[in-house]
C-alpha cells in the first residue's frame, strides 16, 4: 500500500476571498486590433470561482489573443479586464503574474538549456523572497527558502508524475512530457486563475487522457478557477463548466456544453452553411461547355 | 526537513538518518534536498576540486614553475574573474556584450588612481588595497548600472554594436582623462598592491618559507578567484541566476513567470562589471604599466574578444568554463613559444612568425569549438565524465 503525501499547504491554500460562483475575472468589451485587423472585437465574459471555463473556435477567431491580453502580453485598445475587482489592463506581464494569474502556452515556453527543476522553482520566483546577495552567499536564508521551495516544487512533480525527468534539460524531454512541465510550472506559481493554452494539442489518446486527469485533479485537489483554450471537442465538451465560442473576434455563444453545441450560430462557424457546392447536374453541364469552347 | 519527507511509503522507518554509513557505494542517493543541491555533490567532485586547491596553493613551490610562470598564473586568474563576469552577463543572461574592455578599463584606472603614487601628470592617493580594490569593482559596477537600461532595450546583433560603442567611447575617455590615465601612448604606472601594511609584491619570509617576489599576489588572486567564483556559481543556482537563464531562453515567458525583464537584465549587467572591474585592477597590478590604448579603441576590442573568447573556449554558462578557457589562453601562447623551434616554418625568416601562428591557432580554435563542440572543454569534459560514468555500458 502506497502511502500518497498530500500536497504542500502552499499549494492548496491558495486562498481566494470570493465564494464560490461568484465571478473572480470580469472581461466587458474586450478590443485588440493590429492595424487593421480586429483580433478581438467586444468580447464580454466573466470566470466564476472554481469554475472551469472553457473557449473554443476555429484558427484565427482571438483566443490566445484573450489569453495574451490577460497575462499583460498584449495590450488591447478598448475594454474592461478586472481580475478579483482590480483592472488588469496596463499591468506589466510580471505584476499580473504576482497578482494571481498563471499560464501554459499554446506552443511550449519552457526554458529548454535548464532542467525540469530549475524550470519548475522558476515557477516559484516570485514566491522566493530573499536578496541577490543573499543568494550569492547561499548560507542562512536563501539557502532555507530554496530548500523549502524545493520540497514544494516536489510536491508538483509527484502530482504530475514527471519524477523520472527531474534533472533532465527540458530540451531533450518527448513534447507530452513538456507540456506537463510547463502545466508545473505554472501550479508552482501558486496562481488563484489558471490559463490553459491548447494543452492536449498534438498529444495522442492516452496522453490526452492524462491531461484531462490532471486538470480533474487540480480542480478537486487545489480548488482553482481556470479558463480552457482547446481544439479537442471531445475534452472541453467532457470538463468544461461553460463554453464561450468565439468566430473573426466575434462571442457567438456562450452557455452550457449543451446549449452551446446546439447553437445554430456555433454550427454555422464549425461547418459552414446553405452552399453545399455544385449539384453532378451542374458539373456535367460546366464539363459540357468547356469541351464544347474547346471544339471552338 | 520535516518529518514526513524522511518517511518511507510504508510511513514507519526513516531511510537513513547518516547517508554516510548506509549508503557506501551508492554515493548519487541522496535523501536530503540540502545534499542534492550541494555545490559538490559527489565524492569525486570533492576530491578533485580537493586536489585542485592543493595544487594551486603548492604551485610557486613547484620546480617547474619560475617566476615568469607564476606572473602568468596570476594574469590567467585575474582574466578568469573577468570573464566570470562576463559570463554571468553573455552567457547566463545571455546579453551578448563587446564592451567588457569598457568596464575591465574602469576598473583598472580607478584602482591606479587610487592606489597608485602621484607623479607630475598624473594623481595618486596610493590608499590600502583593500580600498581600491572594491571601489574599483563598485565603480565599474556603478557605470555598468548606468548604462544597462540602455542597453536592456535591444539585443542580439543590435546588443553586439551598442556594446562595441562603449569600447571607443572608452579610449576617448581614458585618453581625454590625463590626470588620471596618464594620456594617450604615455599611461602611467599600476597601483602598489599592499594589505594593512603588507606588501604583496616583495619577496617575504615567513615562518622559515621563502616566497619569491610574485607569490603573495599570487595567492591573493588565486584566494580571490575561489571567492568570487563560489559567489557567482551561488548567483547562478540561485533566484537571479535562474532568472537570468529564464530571460536568456524566453524573455516573454520569463515575464510571465513573473520575473522582471529590466531589473533582471540591469543585475546582469551590474554584476558583470564589478567582476570587469575588479578584473581590470587585478590586471592593473599584474601589468604594471598601462596605458589608454590596453582598454579602449583597437586594444580593447581585442581585450573584449579575447574574454569571449575565453567563455567560448571554456564553456558558455558555467563558472569552471571561464577558467579553464582563461588558462588555454594565457597557456596556449606559451607552449607555441616553447616548441617553436621544432614546428617547421615557424621562426623569424621563415613562412611564419610566432605571433602569426598563435593568432591562427586561436581563430581555429574559436571556429573549431563553435562549430563542434559549443559546450567548449567543459562539455568535452562533460562528454568524458559521462563516457566513464556509464562505462561499460557507454555508447
Amino acid at each position: 500500500m502506497v502511502m500518497v503525501r498530500p500536497l504542500s499547504d502552499a499549494l492548496t491554500s491558495t486562498s481566494v476571498d470570493v465564494p464560490h460562483g461568484e465571478p473572480i475575472l470580469t472581461v466587458e468589451g474586450l478590443t485588440l486590433r493590429f492595424g487593421g485587423t480586429t483580433a478581438v472585437d467586444g468580447v464580454a465574459f466573466d470566470v466564476k470561482r472554481g469554475e472551469l471555463f472553457s473557449i473554443i473556435g476555429p484558427n484565427g477567431a482571438g483566443k490566445t489573443s484573450i489569453f495574451n491580453c490577460l497575462s499583460g502580453v498584449y495590450r488591447p485598445q478598448e475594454g474592461q479586464l478586472s481580475f478579483l475587482d482590480e483592472p488588469l489592463i496596463g499591468a506589466r506581464p510580471d505584476d499580473i503574474a504576482k497578482r494571481g494569474v498563471a499560464r501554459m502556452f499554446q506552443n511550449i515556453e519552457l526554458f529548454d538549456n535548464l532542467t525540469v527543476l530549475d524550470n519548475l522553482m522558476l515557477g516559484r520566483h516570485q514566491h522566493l523572497d530573499y536578496g541577490l546577495l543573499s543568494g550569492m552567499l547561499y548560507v542562512g536564508k536563501a539557502r532555507n527558502v530554496e530548500l523549502g521551495n524545493r520540497r514544494i516544487v516536489e510536491d508538483v512533480i509527484d502530482f504530475l508524475e514527471i519524477e523520472a525527468f527531474r534533472k533532465f534539460p527540458v530540451g531533450m524531454l518527448p513534447y507530452g512530457v513538456k507540456k506537463r512541465v510547463e502545466l508545473g510550472r505554472a501550479l508552482c506559481m501558486e496562481p488563484k486563475l489558471l490559463l490553459l493554452d491548447e494543452p492536449v494539442a498534438g498529444m495522442n489518446v492516452e496522453e490526452t487522457e492524462d491531461m484531462a486527469r490532471f486538470i480533474l485533479d487540480i480542480r478537486s485537489e487545489l480548488d482553482l478557477s481556470m479558463v480552457l483554450v482547446e481544439h479537442d471537442m471531445g475534452l472541453v465538451m467532457d470538463l468544461a463548466d461553460r463554453v464561450m465560442v468565439l468566430d473573426f473576434g466575434r462571442r457567438i455563444a456562450l452557455g452550457t456544453p449543451d446549449e452551446v453545441q446546439n447553437d445554430p450560430e456555433v454550427i454555422r462557424a464549425y461547418l459552414g452553411e446553405g452552399d453545399d457546392g455544385p449539384t453532378i447536374e451542374e458539373q456535367a453541364a460546366e464539363v459540357a461547355e468547356l469541351s464544347e469552347e474547346e471544339m471552338g | 526537513m520535516t518529518e514526513q519527507s524522511d518517511r518511507t511509503p510504508t510511513g514507519k522507518t526513516p531511510i537513513a538518518t547518516s547517508s554516510r554509513a548506509t549508503l557506501r557505494g551508492r554515493p548519487m542517493l541522496y535523501t536530503e534536498y540540502a545534499r542534492d543541491q550541494a555545490l559538490l555533490n559527489t565524492p569525486s567532485k570533492r576530491l578533485w576540486t580537493a586536489l585542485l586547491v592543493i595544487t594551486m596553493f603548492a604551485m610557486p613551490f613547484l620546480p617547474f614553475i619560475t617566476r615568469s610562470g607564476l606572473s602568468d598564473m596570476t594574469r590567467l586568474m585575474a582574466l578568469a574573474i573577468g570573464a566570470i563576469g562576463l559570463n554571468l552577463v553573455t552567457g547566463y543572461a545571455g546579453q551578448v556584450s563587446l564592451g567588457h574592455a569598457f568596464f575591465v578599463g574602469i576598473g583598472a584606472f580607478t584602482g591606479a588612481a587610487l592606489g597608485g603614487s602621484p607623479t607630475t601628470n598624473v594623481v595618486g592617493y596610493e590608499l590600502d588595497l583593500l580600498i581600491w580594490l572594491p571601489a574599483a569593482g563598485l565603480v565599474a559596477g556603478l557605470v555598468g548600472l548606468i548604462l544597462a537600461p540602455l542597453a536592456a532595450r535591444v539585443r542580439g546583433l543590435y546588443l553586439a554594436i551598442l556594446t562595441l560603442g562603449l569600447v571607443f567611447i572608452g579610449e576617448h575617455i581614458f585618453k581625454e582623462m590625463v590626470f588620471i590615465s596618464g594620456g594617450q601612448g604615455v599611461g602611467r604606472r599600476g597601483p602598489s598592491p599592499s594589505i594593512l601594511g603588507f606588501e604583496l609584491y616583495v619577496p617575504h619570509e615567513i615562518l622559515g618559507i621563502q616566497f619569491v617576489r610574485e607569490a603573495p599576489f599570487f595567492y591573493f588572486v588565486l584566494i580571490l578567484l575561489i571567492v568570487m567564483g563560489v559567489l557567482a556559481r551561488n548567483l547562478a543556482r540561485s533566484k537571479m541566476g535562474r532568472a537570468f537563464a529564464a530571460v536568456r531562453d524566453r524573455d516573454i515567458a520569463a515575464e510571465v513567470m513573473g520575473v522582471p525583464l529590466l531589473q533582471t537584465k540591469v543585475v546582469a549587467f551590474g554584476i558583470s562589471s564589478f567582476y570587469g572591474g575588479v578584473c581590470g585592477a587585478l590586471l592593473a597590478v599584474a601589468f604594471g604599466q598601462l596605458t589608454p590604448e590596453n582598454f579602449g579603441g583597437l586594444g580593447g576590442l581585442l581585450l573584449s574578444v579575447q574574454f569571449l573568447a575565453i567563455i567560448l573556449i571554456g564553456g558558455v554558462a558555467t563558472i569552471s568554463g571561464p577558467i579553464i578557457g582563461a588558462s588555454f589562453v594565457v597557456l596556449m601562447p606559451r607552449l607555441v613559444q616553447a616548441y617553436a623551434g621544432s614546428i617547421p616554418f615557424v621562426g623569424s625568416g621563415s613562412l611564419l612568425s610566432v605571433q602569426q601562428l598563435e593568432g591562427i591557432l586561436f581563430g581555429v580554435l574559436i571556429v573549431l569549438f563553435l562549430v563542434l563542440e559549443p559546450r567548449g572543454l567543459f562539455g568535452l569534459w562533460l562528454r568524458v565524465r559521462n563516457y566513464w560514468k556509464a562505462w561499460p555500458f557507454s555508447y
